[in-house]
C-alpha cells in the first residue's frame, strides 16, 4: 500500500488488520508484515529560510530536503547519518525515516539530536486517527511534547504524515584539530578538556582504526574562516601537553567517515551503539569481547562497537548509566530493557496508540 | 476562569488526611491552618487566587513519594508548585487541593565538569544552577527573566526558555535525566547522563507537562563552558515592518546570534522613563547580542552592522564597554517592571513565525484600538516569541475581562499565522480554553490519553491546560 494522502493513509490503517512494515526510504527494515510505504506522501509544503523552518510531506526523500536547503546555504544540523552502507540495504532516506528513528551524527553533541530540532508532527495512530501536535515555530509549550514522543519511536505509535522542523546555516568552514597516537583514556580527557573550552567543539571522535593503523582523536571547529583559525590556534595552546596537535583548515571531510562508519561497511559484524557517560567510555571498552573493534563520537559519549556475530555486548557491559542498542545483526532486542517502571509505562502508552498492535509491536522487537 | 467546584466529601475528611500527612513528613511540613495556607493561594498570574486545603513541603523523594501515595489513596488532587513564579496559573490550587511545594529539595548532588553535566534537587532556583558551577566557568543555558526565584522543577514543568534560547535552547534541549514521583507514589529514573533515550522519549514527554505527569525530585541539567564574552548592540528603527526584515536578514546570512531582543515604542519609552539607560525614542528597537572572543565579536558585529545599514536604521549602539552593555540590556531587563509601573498588565507569550511578525504587530495595534487598552510589545524576535503586555487596571469593574478578551483575540492571531498559544510561560489555566483554537478534540484526546497513562485517577493538577469540557469526564472518572 502506497497512500497519496494522510486521509487515505487513515483510512488504510483503519481497514488493516496489520501487521505492519512501515517503509519510508526502506533503508532500515523493521519488521515483516504488510507493506506500508510513505513514499506516495512527498513534497516540501513550506520552507521559510529567514525563519530557519521547513515543513515536508513525512514521505520526502532526503535528497530532495537537503537540495533544497543547499540552495539556501542551510543544512540539517544534526547530521542524520546514512545507514545503508553499514546496513547493507538499499533506498532512499525519507525525512520521516529520519525522525522516526532519531538519526543524529557527531554534531549531536553541538547542536543537538533530530528530537530537537523537529518542532512539529502529523501523523496517524493504530486507530487511524489523524493527530497533530507541535507547530512549526521555535518555541512551543502549548500541551503535551508528543513530538518529542514521535520522534524515535520507529513508527510504533504512528505513522508520520508531515513533520517541521528547524534548520540552520551551514558553516563557512571548518577546520580540524587532530591528535594522534593517544590512548582511549587519554583521547576521552582530551575530548573533554575541548568540549569543556569556549571553542565550540562541533564533533570530536576518537578512531582507532585508521589508514596509518595510529589511532586518532580529531575535534571539528566551524565557523568563519577567521574564527576556526583563531580556535583551532586555542584548543592547540589548551591540548599541548597532550602529545602532538595537528591544526588544518578546511580538512578533508573525515565527518562523512565517523557519522556513516565507512570503514565498517561490508563487514560481517553486529554493530552496537553504546550511549553512556563519557568518562566511562574507556572502562566500558574494556569489558568488550575480546577482538571488537571500536570508534568514539560525542566526546567519547557514544560507542560503537562491532562484534563477532550472536555475542551479548549488553551482558558483558553489565550495569552502567547509558544504553546499548544493536545497530546490525540479529538475536537480541534492539534496544536495551528498561526498568520494570518505565517498561510499563511504555507499554501502556504503545496501547493507547495502537491498541489493535496494527503498528510495529513495540520497540524491543528485533 | 473557571475551576472545578470543590469535592465536598475531600474536604469534610481534611483533618484525618492532614494527620496522615503529619505521619510521614515533620510538622512543620504540612501546613493547613487557613492563615498560613494563604501564602500558597496563588503564582504570578496574581488576578486568580484560591488557597489550597493544604501545603506539603517535603525535604526528600521519599518523602515526596509518601505524600503522593497518601493524596492517591484518599483521592485528593495535588498540585505541584515550584517557586510559584508561573505566568499562567500553573501552581494555583484548588480548595480541595494539596499543594506540593519542592522549596525544601534544594540541594546539588553532583557535578562533573568532564561530563559536563550537574545533578540537583528539583527545588533549586535556576540562577543558583549557574551559580553552582560558574566559578568553574561554566553555565547552565535557559534563563527565564524569573530566573533568580523561580525553581527547576518549575522550569522542567513549564520547559521555560529565555532570551538567550535562539542559540541554546529551552529546558527541553538542556535536561538530560530526571527522578520523577508517580502519582501513585513509585519512584522512576528517567534518563541520566547520557544523550537520548533507549526506548520512547519519556524525558521530553515529561518536559513540558505542567506537573500533571508526576513530581520531578531530582534533574540532570547538561552544563555548557561559558563563552570568552559577549556583546550586545541595539539598533533603532522607524518602522516594525523594517526592523523584522532586519531580523529576518540577520538569520538568513548565517549568523545565528545568542538573542534578539525586540520592543515597540510604548515599551521603549516606558522603560526608558523607568531606567533612563539612554534608549532611542524610536518606533521599534532590536537587541542583538553576539559572543565569542574580541576578535570573533568583532566580526560578527560588523557583519550585523552590514546588514543594518541595508534597512536604514535610525542609530546603531555598539557596546564598547561592560557598562555600555548593561545599559543596552537594562531597559530590556526591566521592560515588565516598567510597564507595571503604567498599570497592570497582562503578559501574553504567543510564538509566531518570524516572517509574520510585522502583519502580526499591526493587527495587534489594531485590536488595541478596538478593544481600547493599550498593548505593549517585547519579545525574543530571533524565535517568534511575542510577549504583548496589554495595560488594563485591576481596580476598573470590567477592565480585567476586556483584557483577557483583547488577549484570547491576539493569541488566535498568533495560531492562525502559523503560530501558537504560548512558546514559553504554558498553557496553566491562563489558557486552557484556548487550546481549541490550536488544537482539535482528537488532538487533545491524543494528549489526554498520555495523562491516562501517567496518572489515571487524574489527580496531579487536573484542572489545568485541558479545556475543563474536555477533561471532564476523565476527572469525575
Amino acid at each position: 500500500m502506497r497512500p497519496t494522502s494522510e486521509q487515505e493513509l487513515a483510512e488504510f490503517i483503519r481497514a488493516t488488520n496489520g501487521p505492519l512494515d512501515i517503509r519510508g526510504g526502506g533503508t532500515r527494515r523493521v519488521r515483516d508484515g504488510t507493506s506500508l510505504e510513505t513514499g506516495g506522501l512527498s513534497g516540501i509544503t513550506l520552507y521559510e529560510p529567514g525563519a530557519l523552518t521547513m515543513v515536508a510531506k513525512a514521505g520526502t526523500p532526503l535528497v530532495e530536503i537537503t537540495a533544497a536547503l543547499d540552495a539556501e546555504n542551510q543544512q540539517l544540523a544534526f547530521e542524520p547519518p546514512d545507514m545503508r552502507g553499514l546496513l547493507g540495504t538499499t533506498g532512499e532516506p525519507t525525512i520521516g525515516g529520519v525522525f522516526a528513528t532519531n538519526a543524529s551524527g557527531p554534531r549531536r553533541i553541538a547542536v543537538g539530536a533530530a528530537r530537537d530540532f523537529l518542532l512539529g508532527v502529523r501523523f496517524v495512530d493504530g486507530s487511524g486517527n489523524i493527530i497533530k501536535n507541535g507547530g512549526r515555530v521555535m518555541k512551543n509549550v502549548t500541551g503535551y511534547d508528543l513530538v518529542k514522543l514521535m520522534a524515535g519511536s520507529w513508527g510504533t505509535l504512528g505513522v508520520l504524515s508531515e513533520v517541521s522542523f528547524k534548520v540552520l546555516p551551514k558553516p563557512e568552514a571548518q577546520g580540524i584539530v587532530s591528535l594522534p597516537g593517544l590512548s582511549i583514556t587519554k583521547a576521552v580527557a582530551a575530548m573533554s578538556r575541548a568540549l569543556g573550552s569556549p571553542y565550540d567543539i562541533a564533533g570530536a571522535a576518537h578512531l582507532t582504526e585508521t589508514a596509518n593503523d595510529k589511532p586518532d582523536t580529531i575535534l571539528r571547529v566551524e565557523g568563519t574562516e577567521a574564527s576556526v583559525t583563531y580556535r583551532m590556534g586555542q584548543l592547540k595552546t589548551l591540548l599541548g601537553d597532550m602529545g602532538e596537535v595537528v591544526t588544518t583548515l578546511s580538512a578533508p571531510d573525515h565527518w562523512t567517515w565517523v557519522r556513516d562508519l565507512t570503514h565498517w561497511h561490508g563487514g560481517a559484524e553486529d554493530v552496537w551503539r553504546i550511549s553512556a557517560k563519557p568518562s566511562a567510555a574507556p572502562e566500558l571498552v574494556a569489558r568488550l569481547p575480546e577482538g571488537t573493534r571500536v570508534m568514539l563520537d560525542w566526546g567519547g559519549g557514544l560507542i560503537w562497537a562491532a562484534t563477532q556475530p550472536g555475542r551479548d555486548v549488553r551482558a558483558t557491559l553489565g550495569t552502567f548509566y547509558g544504553h546499548a542498542t544493536q545497530v546490525k545483526g540479529t538475536g537480541f532486542p534492539r534496544t536495551q530493557p528498561e526498568s520494570p517502571g518505565v517498561a510499563a509505562l511504555t507499554e501502556a502508552i504503545r496501547r493507547k496508540f495502537d491498541p489493535r498492535g496494527v503498528l510495529t509491536l513495540g520497540l524491543s522487537e528485533d | 476562569m473557571d475551576l472545578p467546584l470543590p469535592n465536598a466529601n475531600i474536604l469534610s475528611r481534611k483533618s484525618a488526611i492532614v494527620r496522615r500527612l503529619q505521619s510521614v513528613l515533620p510538622a512543620d511540613a504540612v501546613i493547613h491552618d487557613p492563615a498560613e495556607t494563604k501564602a500558597y493561594e496563588c503564582d504570578a498570574l496574581s488576578a486568580y487566587r484560591c488557597p489550597p486545603m493544604i501545603a506539603v513541603l517535603p525535604s526528600s523523594t521519599e518523602e515526596v513519594a509518601a505524600v503522593l501515595k497518601i493524596c492517591h489513596e484518599e483521592g485528593v488532587p495535588v498540585v505541584p508548585r515550584g517557586s510559584g513564579t508561573s505566568l499562567a496559573g500553573g501552581a494555583l490550587p484548588t480548595s480541595d487541593s494539596v499543594i506540593l511545594g519542592v522549596s525544601r529539595l534544594n540541594t546539588v548532588l553532583e557535578t562533573d565538569y568532564d561530563n559536563r553535566f550537574i545533578r540537583v534537587q528539583s527545588g533549586r532556583t535556576n540562577l543558583s544552577v549557574t551559580g553552582a558551577v560558574e566559578a568553574n566557568g561554566f553555565f547552565y543555558a535557559p534563563d527565564p527573566s524569573s530566573q533568580l526565584a523561580c525553581a527547576i522543577a518549575g522550569n522542567i514543568a513549564m520547559n521555560s526558555g529565555g532570551a538567550h534560547c535562539l542559540k541554546y535552547g529551552v529546558t527541553t534541549n538542556n535536561l538530560l535525566g530526571v527522578k520523577l514521583v508517580t502519582m501513585d507514589g513509585e519512584v522512576l529514573e528517567i534518563g541520566g547522563p547520557y544523550l537520548d533515550a533507549a526506548g520512547y522519549d519519556l524525558l521530553g514527554l515529561i518536559c513540558g507537562s505542567e506537573g500533571q505527569l508526576g513530581v520531578v525530585t531530582e534533574a540532570t541539567l547538561r552544563i555548557l563552558p561559558k563563552p570568552e564574552g559577549a556583546r550586545p548592540v541595539l539598533i533603532g528603527f522607524n518602522t516594525n515592518e523594517v526592523a523584522g526584515a532586519c531580523v529576518s536578514d540577520i538569520i538568513k546570512s548565517g549568523i545565528i546570534p545568542v538573542a534578539i531582543e525586540f520592543m515597540d515604542r510604548p515599551v521603549i519609552r516606558a522603560a526608558e522613563a523607568f531606567t533612563k539607560a539612554g534608549y532611542p525614542d524610536v518606533e521599534a528597537l532590536l537587541i542583538v547580542e553576539v559572543e565569542g572572543s574580541d576578535g570573533e565579536i568583532a566580526e560578527q558585529l560588523s557583519r550585523i552592522r552590514a546588514i543594518a545599514m541595508r534597512h536604514d536604521p535610525v542609530e546603531f549602539r555598539e557596546a564598547k564597554s561592560a557598562d555600555d552593555a548593561a545599559k543596552i540590556w537594562l531597559g530590556r531587563k526591566s521592560a515588565f517592571g516598567a510597564m507595571g509601573q503604567i498599570n497592570d498588565y497582562m503578559c501574553l507569550d504567543g510564538t509566531i513565525p518570524v516572517s509574520q511578525l510585522p502583519m502580526v504587530l499591526r493587527r495587534i495595534n489594531e485590536l488595541s484600538a478596538e478593544y481600547g487598552l493599550d498593548v505593549g510589545n517585547v519579545f525574543h524576535a530571533g524565535d517568534g516569541n511575542m510577549h504583548p503586555l496589554i495595560l488594563y487596571d485591576a481596580n476598573k469593574p470590567g477592565d480585567l475581562e476586556t483584557c483577557e478578551a483583547l488577549g484570547a483575540e491576539i493569541l488566535k492571531l498568533c495560531v492562525e499565522v502559523g503560530g501558537c498559544l504560548t512558546g514559553e510561560h504554558g498553557v496553566g489555566i491562563e489558557k486552557r480554553d484556548l487550546m481549541g483554537a490550536q488544537y482539535n478534540a482528537t488532538d487533545l484526546t491524543a494528549q489526554m490519553a498520555i495523562k491516562d497513562v501517567f496518572d489515571p485517577k487524574w489527580l496531579l493538577n487536573p484542572a489545568k491546560v485541558f479545556p475543563l469540557a474536555a477533561s471532564e469526564s476523565r476527572r469525575v472518572a
